[in-house]
């Protein structure tokens, strides 16, 4: 099971925008593992480049320098259809406002990245079906996003992110628009699917409460790692 | 494989109001586009019926239209004397010399003096139009003033009715019948005996001479010996291209006057589906930033939009031809003005017709949500997700 490739390394990452012809430098020098298995909270107040860190890793912004080895991928020299079938395949993700399609059912919202894959009909309903139940949401398949609450709808994201078995699940704040009682529920889930399944799990988050789930917590300042 | 096309169909569904709104824009293109083309498909087929195609119809050279046609006794021998000529089974030639006039008539609904073609016939002249019928009446008398009359001018025309009396030429003519020439032109005709229409209007040459050939291959032949002829200066050609000829000014017309109306309105619809198409990109630009970050390439947003657009199109077009197939329950009478005479045509739907319309609607669909969709498939995905 020891696998001495670890899940996510990074080296020398850097990161600015440009705002009105200004350099805004966000991540500056980055340099860090995350081991397969590991539940990581990112921490750090706002505007500190959690999200950014985020983004980078999994694969959907782009760095300005650095190196980024997801799963033993170099990730930085993928073509940007090959990093879009990579996405497929090794990320799962879990957003604050769970970013779920409204006009299609649960079912139909887990089974969206399984259309990228080479299942047939019957295997992806069974995939779905299996993490649905995971999910607690075996007698929601036919439910709109609408007809669910916050921390239900969030239970179907999770579903639709850990459908295709990513290498890494990738968690933005996802407790952030839910009432403690959901929060609860949520990151109890989260912590199943990193203590029962091994799943890789990296979650930005502000709130203190949330992070003493994590195995460990990374906290941010100024773009920077402080320990 | 890419985003389900339910996606799509869904999201358009979703808000019906601004879907039907856009559709029904598209829906009165393509109405205005299909009736178009049914108006000339029908005025078209309406001339072609009129002419048999192993008839040939002589005229004046360059004359255009019957009635500005002259063909003298001496020309018109000439033409009845061509070897090609069929035989009636009495052994007499399939000619028949014509005289072509107009006369004003009532129109029954709103009292308008209107052109009617009125056209005076030699004896075979019957048996050159098997497609004619008497269908009420009886035919009119050599040798008598009676007319017969073509449906489409019994049913518009005051005074046409069996046993009432017209004025022109000069005289009274008894209305002794109704024919009815399969939705011909001649439906919009009056018929009488050639001689009695010569001494009415005192006309002692024909406007045209059609005659039967035994072989329609024989046709090239006849033209080619008749147009050497310096005595001769006259059009030969087969009946069906004279008359498809008599609906060339009138069908450019309509054509012309359609596909501007439809190039104009569909500019309008366009702009209607490409404000839609941009509103749903805008509002759906979270869930274009998940899509991709779930793995789904450019392409597909690319498509998912356009598909939408085009269903909108296809929505569109359907709804324009149903209405426009309501059309064919319509019928026309206009004047033709080559002939300068009325004219009763229907509007005809064909397969084609329906294909190219629906056609023209996915176009618009394409045209139209092309750049929303190319707008959705370049967002870069942290700016899309952003946008909650
Ligand atoms: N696309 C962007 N363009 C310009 N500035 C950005 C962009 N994304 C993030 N930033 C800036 O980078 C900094 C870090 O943002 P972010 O990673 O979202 O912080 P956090 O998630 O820790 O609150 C902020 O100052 C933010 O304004
Ligand atoms: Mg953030």
């Amino acid at each position: 099971m020891a696998n001495a490739e670890p899940a996510v390394a990074i080296r020398h990452l850097s990161k600015s925008y440009r705002r009105g012809g200004q350099k805004v430098v966000v991540l500056e020098d980055m340099s860090f593992d995350i081991q397969a298995g590991d539940f990581v909270a990112l921490m750090g107040p706002s505007g500190s480049g959690k999200s950014t860190l985020l983004n980078l890793i999994a694969g959907i912004d782009r760095p300005d320098q650095g190196e980024l080895r997801i799963g033993g991928i170099d990730i930085n020299v993928l073509s940007e259809s090959e990093l879009a079938d990579w996405r497929a395949r090794h990320v799962g993700f879990i957003f604050q406002f769970y970013n779920l399609m409204p006009v299609l059912t649960a079912f139909e919202n887990v089974e969206l990245p399984l259309l990228l894959t080479e299942l047939n009909a019957r295997e992806r309903r069974e995939h779905v079906q299996l993490a649905l139940d995971m999910v607690g949401l075996a007698d929601r398949v036919t439910h709109y996003p609408s007809e669910l609450s916050g921390g239900q709808q969030q239970r179907v994201a999770i579903a639709r992110a850990i459908i295709s078995d990513p290498t890494i699940l990738v968690a933005d704040e996802p407790t952030g628009d839910l009432d403690r009682v959901a929060a609860e529920d949520i990151l109890a889930l989260m912590e199943r699917l990193n203590r029962e399944l091994g799943k890789t799990i990296i979650m930005v988050t502000h709130d203190p409460q949330a992070a003493q789930r994590a195995r460990s917590i990374k906290h941010l300042e100024k773009g920077m790692l402080v320990d | 494989m890419t985003i389900p096309l339910f996606y799509s169909l869904r999201n358009l569904w979703a808000r019906k109001l601004t879907t039907v709104l856009t559709a029904a824009g598209m829906a009165l293109v393509v109405f205005v586009f299909s009736a178009v083309q049914m108006l000339d498909t029908g005025l078209r087929q309406t001339l072609i019926a009129t002419g048999q195609e192993d008839n040939i119809h002589v005229t004046r050279r360059s004359s255009n239209a019957e009635i500005s046609s002259i063909v003298d006794r001496q020309q018109a021998a000439v033409i009845e004397t061509q070897p090609e000529i069929a035989l009636d089974a009495n052994g007499v030639r399939l000619v028949s010399k014509e005289v072509v006039v107009l006369i004003t008539l009532p129109k029954r609904e709103t009292g308008v003096a209107t052109n009617v073609t009125t056209r005076g016939i030699g004896l075979q002249g019957f048996a050159l139009r098997p497609q004619l019928q008497i269908v009420a009446g009886r035919s009119f008398q050599p040798g008598a003033s009676e007319v017969i009359v073509g449906s489409s001018i019994a049913q518009r025309f005051a005074g046409a009715a069996i046993g009432s009396q017209l004025r022109f030429g000069g005289r009274e003519w008894r209305v002794v019948g109704h024919f009815a020439a399969k939705g011909s032109a001649y439906d919009s005709e009056l018929w009488v005996d050639a001689d009695q229409l010569q001494q009415a209007f005192r006309r002692n040459a024909w406007s045209a001479v059609v005659a039967r050939l035994a072989d329609a291959a024989t046709l090239p032949a006849v033209q080619a010996r008749l147009s050497e002829d310096p005595r001769l200066t006259l059009d030969i050609q087969s009946e069906q291209r004279f008359f498809e000829g008599q609906s060339k000014a009138l069908s450019n017309f309509i054509s012309y006057l359609g596909m501007t109306l439809s190039i104009i309105f569909s500019i309008g619809a366009m702009i209607g589906a490409t404000i839609t198409m941009y509103a749903a990109v805008a509002t759906r630009t979270a869930e274009i930033g998940t899509l991709r970050a779930l793995g789904f390439r450019r392409s597909s947003i690319l498509i998912a939009f356009l598909s939408e657009a085009v269903f909108l199109g296809l929505v569109g077009g359907v709804v324009g031809v149903m209405f426009a197939s309501l059309m064919q329950l319509v019928h026309i009478s206009t004047l033709n003005w080559q002939s300068f005479s009325e004219l009763a045509f229907d509007f005809v739907l064909t397969p084609k017709i329906i294909a190219t319309s629906l056609a023209f609607a996915l176009m618009m669909g394409l045209l139209g949500g092309f750049l929303p969709a190319v707008r959705a498939a370049r967002m870069a995905i942290v700016d899309a997700l952003r946008a909650v």
